[in-house]
């Protein structure tokens, strides 16, 4: 059912005449603290947009400065990415091309994962493995990236992988994208189990009264009923992905390509920004001023990601 | 309700505690203080470290803090005067230099120990004792034509090569580059790179037919995994060994590693007691590390620089 | 809110909707377990690999070049003192964002961009924001490279977790609980204050340790923004610093393979720790939970 969020400043009733009715009168019990409150509350709100116009700032300076030197056009459209090894070139598409390898993948890993866990969770779970596990799984949340790198290159590719898909490269996206869907399942399981136990029960019973099962209370029901919920892990999941340097940078490798192959290494945006920061780069070289130009493509690509998304959402969250 | 937040404030409290308690540092007599800020190459880092560890028993009122933000990081960090030295693996570039200039920061490049860049192969491998400069310029170079090793050498195998080396970022790849291929940055496309030697050493030791190449520190703690490949650059054929590096006859693959101390900050005594201890201890710790000692008159070099850079002069001589 | 979506099964559901559910249940119950199967083998993995080098003297001596010397007690205090202070930071700034935009804010097209925006944050890597805490509190109101920058830094980081997590708690709490408080004649922030923000305390409790969880493994941010790794003494809020993570991808990369060991027995002692801080959350999470 679409509806936009209620405004809790209006009773929802109306008068005579249709008009709303307006909530009581507060006037009298509107004191200086209350105010500074809100002040406080406001210059939050607006600290958001403060952060962005920061980050903003410290790419666009950088990057300008690249695309002085390296036209835009080839940059974007280039289909070769060669920044530290001569000769060099600066096409971003494979850099494009591996985060969406690794994002697709963990997506394909962290999303059923993460919402069939969300769902036994709070579906299905008796409360005490239920208080049990939550906690479990957000130890996952929080190993170092470093190591589940390590983990990625120094286990998951060796035993799991070579034995899955034998000949598969030292460097794999695969295996870095699997350690990531897994990383960030936590992340989708722990706030879709919020929103799908915030659900009301009446709904619930109302379901179970009428003849259905589990499975159908479930999805047909709670699901869709924190969608909302769901959808803004998932979000936050995929954003998180996306960003990952760590573990892209460690087990994927440093071999920018088109990255067709899931066998085989691929670098990614952000494993480039690992690779070209840390290390023994001039910071005044065009090489690290490439860092900002890339950074400023995974911005907007996080963008569109989330306008898109944000879309999909206010279509089909349930208010109730 | 009320019992959960003070469970909370005394563990609070507990930690504040232990935060606050200052360990006594050591037996030093030394009565310098102050801090000592370096950051730069994590290949000088483990180097600079144990100076600093060592320095810590004689003068323990002074913190020094290390920091490995690479070299290029360590260098703008330098230029911006937020740090009293940087560790670097290769000398100051041109840009860096002209950042330098335009804050108005002076410095004296020190060489303090040398780095030997080794090329490795798995032990399974019985031929490839000896390679030319030239034979792994033509292994190496971009668009290469070399896959196996008979491209090489025509009697040797008909086996294709992996090839493993020291990541794009790093010093290792850009001194290997200038020196073997005869251009910084470039090397072929499809070699396996990595930022982190151990990785490499894995990858060799896993794979009958790698050839690769990283820091000979590397190549001593896994003697059993890894075999050396001597190098020929037209003197006849020498292996790495502590010896031929430190003597200079294992080239062109042996490179100086530096510290950059800043002329102003040298003024403090702090800092100066620090870097104539860096020089006059190197070489005892660098057995501990991997790397290899300078020559004895590559050594009193970077001294002289030290005492020519000092702002009052030197009195008591080092 | 309607029901037209549900199928209408009979009173006694036929064998195969019976199986196709039990069906169900066991792909949920597999999903659940494999996240936590490759939890336990990485777990398993470190304690074969450090558990034994975790002794008194490894938790209180200060960085060495020999492994069996080192210790992590400056990089075990920077990290504890970096949770607390972000931790601090982000429930406080969090949370209030979440009120104001959840709340407070008129339902026009900035806040809608506002919100954009936060999702947006959550996707930026880690460097960027290292890199924009290099520039505004390292050297833009020239605090140095001290922790208490890198806490700044890593609040920025994992804010938007916060915030979202916060905004869905929040949007959970029924209308009804609203209304209710203030046809009592309580203010917007008084109902707020006692009914909504308890009501919603299990959600900003899972947005903080899922905040804190990203906030203690980070590397590469803090090296950027100035964190050392060789610090020998104990670090506080306005001092140089250096944390866990970092010294854990130093001795990584060192080529004695005792140190591989150690790093291993650090990234133990560092899940102790995120053990510890969710414990407390999550003990606060229980003790609101509510069920409608």
């Amino acid at each position: 059912m679409t509806g936009s969020p209620p405004d809790h400043r209006t009773t929802g009733v109306s008068g005579p005449g249709g008009s709303p009715v307006p909530g009581p009168s507060l006037g009298h019990r509107r004191r200086p603290v209350e105010r500074g409150i809100r002040i406080f509350l406001a210059t939050c709100g607006v600290l958001s947009i403060l952060i962005t116009a920061g980050i903003i700032a410290t790419l666009a300076f950088e990057a300008v400065e690249f695309f002085r030197q390296v036209p835009i056009w080839g940059f974007l459209t280039g289909t070769k990415w060669s920044a530290l090894i001569q000769p060099k070139t600066y096409g971003v598409l494979p850099l494009v091309t591996g985060t969406l390898m690794i994002a697709g993948l963990s997506a394909l890993v962290g999303v059923p994962l993460g919402v069939g866990t969300a769902i036994y969770l709070s579906e299905y779970a008796r409360p005490r493995v239920r208080n049990t596990l939550k906690p479990i799984l957000e130890i996952l949340a929080g190993v170092p990236t470093v190591v589940l790198g390590y983990f990625a290159l120094t286990f998951v590719t060796p035993v799991v992988i070579r034995w899955l898909f034998p000949g598969t490269g030292f460097y794999n996206s695969l295996s870095a994208g699997v350690v990531v869907g897994v990383m960030i399942v936590p992340i989708i399981a722990s706030v879709s189990e919020d929103a799908m136990t915030a659900v009301p029960r009446a709904l619930r019973e109302g379901a179970y009264g009428l003849g259905a099962g589990r499975m159908t209370v479930a999805t047909r029901v709670v699901v869709p009923a924190a969608l909302s919920g769901i959808m803004a892990s998932i979000i936050l999941g995929l954003s998180r992905a996306i960003g990952e340097t760590m573990i892209v940078a460690i087990a994927a490798g440093f071999r920018p390509n088109m990255c067709a192959n899931p066998l085989e290494g691929c670098q990614t945006l952000t494993g480039f920004i690992v690779e070209a920061s840390i290390g023994d780069t001039p910071q005044t070289s065009i090489d690290f001023k490439a860092i900002f130009a890339v950074g400023v493509v995974l911005f907007l690509m996080t963008l569109v990601l989330n306008v898109a998304s944000q879309r999909l959402v206010r279509r089909y969250r349930q208010v109730y | 309700m009320k019992r959960t937040w003070m469970a909370v404030a005394v563990a609070l409290l507990g930690l504040a505690a232990v935060a606050c308690n200052t360990q006594p540092a050591g037996d030093g007599e030394g009565s310098l203080s102050g801090a000592i800020q370096i950051d730069g190459s994590s290949t000088v880092f483990p180097v600079t470290e144990a100076i600093a560890e060592e320095f810590r028993a004689e003068q323990p009122g002074v913190n020094v803090t290390v920091g490995q933000s690479g070299t290029g990081g360590g260098f703008e960090k330098f230029c911006n005067a937020e740090t009293d030295i940087s560790d670097a693996s290769r000398p100051i570039a041109d840009d860096e230099i002209e950042a330098c200039d335009a804050e108005g920061i002076e410095y004296v490049e020190l060489e303090v120990a040398i780095d030997g860049l080794s090329v490795l192969v798995n032990p399974a491998n019985d031929f490839a004792e000896c390679m030319t400069v030239d034979e792994l310029k033509r292994a190496w170079e971009p668009d290469s034509e070399v896959t196996t090793w008979r491209d090489i050498r025509s009697e040797w195998p008909d086996e294709q090569i992996e090839f493993y080396g020291a990541g794009a970022d790093s010093g290792t790849f850009d001194y290997f580059t200038d020196e073997i291929v005869g251009e910084e940055g470039a090397i072929r496309s499809d070699y396996t790179g990595s930022e982190d030697d151990n990785i490499l050493v894995q990858g060799v030791a896993g794979e009958e037919n790698a050839l690769g190449f990283f820091g000979y520190a590397y190549y001593v703690q896994n003697t059993d995994k890894l075999k050396t490949v001597g190098v020929d650059g037209g003197d006849g054929c020498v292996a790495p060994t502590d010896e031929t590096i430190e003597d200079g006859s294992y080239s062109p693959l042996s490179r100086p590693i530096f510290i950059y101390p800043r002329v102003d900050a040298l003024a403090r005594p702090e800092v100066r007691a620090f870097v104539e201890f860096y020089l006059d201890t190197v070489n005892d710790i660098l057995g501990d590390v991997g790397y290899i000692p300078l020559t004895e008159a590559d050594l009193q070099a970077s001294k002289d620089a030290l005492s020519e850079a000092l702002p009052e002069g030197d009195e008591d001589g080092s | 809110m309607s029901l037209t979506t549900l199928e209408r099964p009979s009173l006694q559901a036929p064998p195969a909707a019976k199986r196709k559910g039990r069906l169900f249940g066991a792909l949920l119950v597999v999903s659940t377990g494999l996240a936590i199967v490759v939890l336990l083998t990485l777990l398993v993995d470190l304690f074969l690999d450090g558990a034994n080098r975790i002794t008194p003297s490894f938790l209180t001596n200060y960085p060495s070049r020999f492994p069996e010397r080192a210790g992590i007690r400056s990089s075990l205090l920077g990290t504890v003192w970096l949770m607390g202070l972000t931790g601090l930071i982000t429930i406080v700034v969090g949370v209030a964002t979440a009120i104001y935009l959840e709340e407070f804010a008129p339902r026009n097209r900035i806040t809608r961009a506002i919100e954009t925006n936060i999702a947006n944050l959550a996707g930026v890597p880690s460097i960027i924001y290292g890199l924009l805490g290099l520039g505004v509190f390292v050297r833009g109101i020239n605090m140095g490279r001290v922790l208490l920058a890198g806490a700044m830094t890593l609040s920025l980081l994992v804010l938007p977790i916060v915030i979202i997590a916060s905004r869905e708690a929040l949007r959970a709490v029924p209308e009804g609980i609203r209304q209710g408080a203030l046809a009592l004649g309580a203010t917007e922030w008084e109902s707020v204050r006692r009914q909504v923000l308890p009501a919603a305390l299990p959600g900003v409790m899972t947005g903080t340790i899922l905040a804190l969880s990203r906030a203690i493994g980070e590397t590469a941010p803090l090296i950027t923004l100035g964190a050392f790794t060789f610090v020998a003494f104990d670090p506080t809020p306005l001092s140089s610093f250096t944390a866990m993570p970092i010294q854990i991808l130093n001795w990584v990369v060192r080529p004695q393979d005792e140190f591989a060991r150690i790093a291993a027995a650090a990234s133990l002692v560092l899940l102790v720790v995120l053990l510890t801080m969710n414990a407390i959350a999550i003990v606060l999470r229980n003790r609101y939970r509510k069920e409608w």
